[in-house]
Order: C-alpha cells, then sequence, then structure tokens
C-alpha cells in the first residue's frame, strides 16, 4: 500500500514539476540571473507549494501515525553545522550551472533530454561518492 | 509587442498551478507515508549499501519517471532549453549530487518542505542554496559571459 501511494504521489510531483515550467533550466536561471532579464516563475511555484505544503504538515504534525498506519518521519535535527551550509553552497553552484536540481533533472531525463541524462549521471555519482565517503568513515 | 513578451502571466500561473501540485504532493506524502518528499533524500536512500526501505523510495522515482509520459500524452510537453555544455552538466551534476547529500536536501527537501514544516535548518538551507544560485549565476552570465 505504501509503495502503491509513493508511486501515485510521484507521478503528481511530477505533473507539477512538469506544469510549473521547472523542468526547462532557462526558466530556473532566469529566476537566478537577478542582473539580467529576471524571470520570477521559480518564486510562484515555491509559493504554491509552500501553501498547501504547510497545510499538510500542520495536519502531520498532529498525528504519531501515517493515514496508513506508517510511522511519521518528521526530521529531528535543528543544528546549522558545516554539512549543512557547506552542502547546500556546492548544491547552490551546481543548480546555477546548470539550471536543474534533483527532481526537475529526473524528469527531464525521462521526458528524453539526453542533457539531462548526462547531468543525472553525474548527480548520481556525486550522491554515490557521498555514500561511499561516508561508509569508509564508519 | 505581444503582451505575453513583456509580462508572461501565463508563466506565473502555470508556475502557481505546478506549485500547487507540488505542494500536493509532498502534503500527501507526509500524511499517508509519514515521509518527507525530497528528492535527494529519496534518491540518495537508493544508493546506500543498507537493505530495507527501498521499495516505496523506487515507486516514487518511478512515479517521477512516468509523469513526463503520460503528460506528453495528455498535453504534450512543453519546450526546454539547456544551454550548459557537456563539461559544464558533468560539474554540476557532481556538485549537486555531493552537495544535497551533504546538506540532506534540496529544493524539494529544504526548499518546500522543510520552509512548509518551519525548520529553521531549512531555511537556512535554502538561503544558502539559492544565494550560491543568484552568485553563480552573476559570475557565469554577466563576468565570465558564458
Amino acid at each position: 500500500m505504501l509503495s502503491i501511494s509513493a508511486f501515485f504521489v510521484g507521478l503528481l510531483f511530477g505533473f507539477g514539476l512538469i506544469l510549473s515550467g521547472m523542468t526547462d533550466p532557462a526558466k530556473v536561471i532566469g529566476f537566478l540571473d537577478l542582473a539580467g532579464a529576471w524571470n520570477p516563475t521559480l518564486a510562484f511555484v515555491m509559493g504554491g507549494a509552500i501553501v498547501v505544503g504547510s497545510a499538510g504538515f500542520a495536519l502531520a504534525k498532529k498525528r504519531q501515525r501515517s493515514v496508513l498506519g506508517a510511522p511519521m518521519q518528521l526530521p529531528k535535527a535543528t543544528q546549522l553545522d558545516k554539512r549543512l551550509l557547506l552542502g547546500s553552497l556546492a548544491f547552490g553552484v551546481g543548480w546555477g550551472i546548470a539550471g536543474f536540481c534533483p527532481g526537475p533533472a529526473i524528469v527531464s531525463a525521462a521526458a528524453g533530454q539526453p542533457k539531462a541524462w548526462l547531468f543525472v549521471a553525474a548527480m548520481l555519482a556525486g550522491m554515490a561518492l557521498y555514500s561511499f565517503i561516508e561508509s569508509r568513515g564508519k | 509587442m505581444n503582451p505575453s513578451d513583456v509580462m508572461p502571466i501565463g508563466d506565473y500561473l502555470s508556475g502557481l498551478a505546478g506549485g500547487l501540485l507540488i505542494g500536493s504532493a509532498a502534503a500527501l506524502l507526509i500524511l499517508l507515508n509519514g515521509r518527507i518528499a525530497g528528492i535527494s533524500g529519496i534518491l540518495g536512500g537508493l544508493l546506500q549499501a543498507e537493505k530495507g526501505d527501498k521499495m516505496w523510495r523506487a515507486l516514487f522515482v518511478l512515479g517521477l519517471l512516468t509523469a513526463p509520459f503520460i503528460y506528453r500524452f495528455a498535453f504534450g510537453l512543453p519546450a526546454v532549453t539547456i544551454d550548459a555544455g557537456t563539461v559544464e552538466l558533468i560539474i554540476a551534476g557532481l556538485l549537486v549530487g555531493l552537495g544535497t547529500r551533504y546538506a540532506s536536501g534540496c529544493t524539494s527537501g529544504h526548499g518546500v518542505c522543510g520552509i512548509s514544516r518551519g525548520s529553521i535548518r531549512s531555511l537556512a538551507a535554502t538561503l544558502t542554496f539559492m544565494a550560491a544560485g543568484f552568485i553563480t549565476v552573476y559570475l557565469t552570465r554577466h563576468v565570465l559571459g558564458l
């Protein structure tokens, strides 16, 4: 049941990414390009998502278990550490270079964009590298 | 000149509508599955050596991958412009992969879910990657002229 709901939620998320225009790196870079022809679309996407998301999380916080009976796994970390800030910095640089973040890149790759395949391959390599480095430290 | 060339109202409206769908997906995943809809975290969990907990992640990603096929059939896919070249795509991909894992989140996990649940940590992450994105695009477009 949790797998079925995950599939349909992933599908809905993907539709949202395509409809919002965020699978187009030119729109994302247009938002990040404050000194150029600024395109505020991304702010509308984030705004719309956060309005609905806030309602969802407000309901979720009142529950011990999910509607389907799974444990509520809300993140507990609160510290602003080096990993969070340097990781976000690296992510932002990569985001600014290509105009892709993980969700839109995956959807664009499935839509048949060869450049997105390359980006996703490099992104998965970066994620695997993280797992490798972290597992070595244990 | 067409008014939509000056103010792409259609872009803003579809952005808002798409954002509402993304927010609904984030709300549904926490309410139904008790999970955060963070794409980098969901993908990263699939690449960890530890077993278990992989089925819902795989199915969520399958949903993401299926979306453009259905969307194309129903409405046609919007045109996209990817300016980055091969080397840029590889460097950017590595930075996004490594960075989002170290930061425990990306635009969806921190930017949408984290801010929605009032997390200061996610707000700090979002402000950091946005600032890094603004500076990077300023440098590449207006200083280096790439």
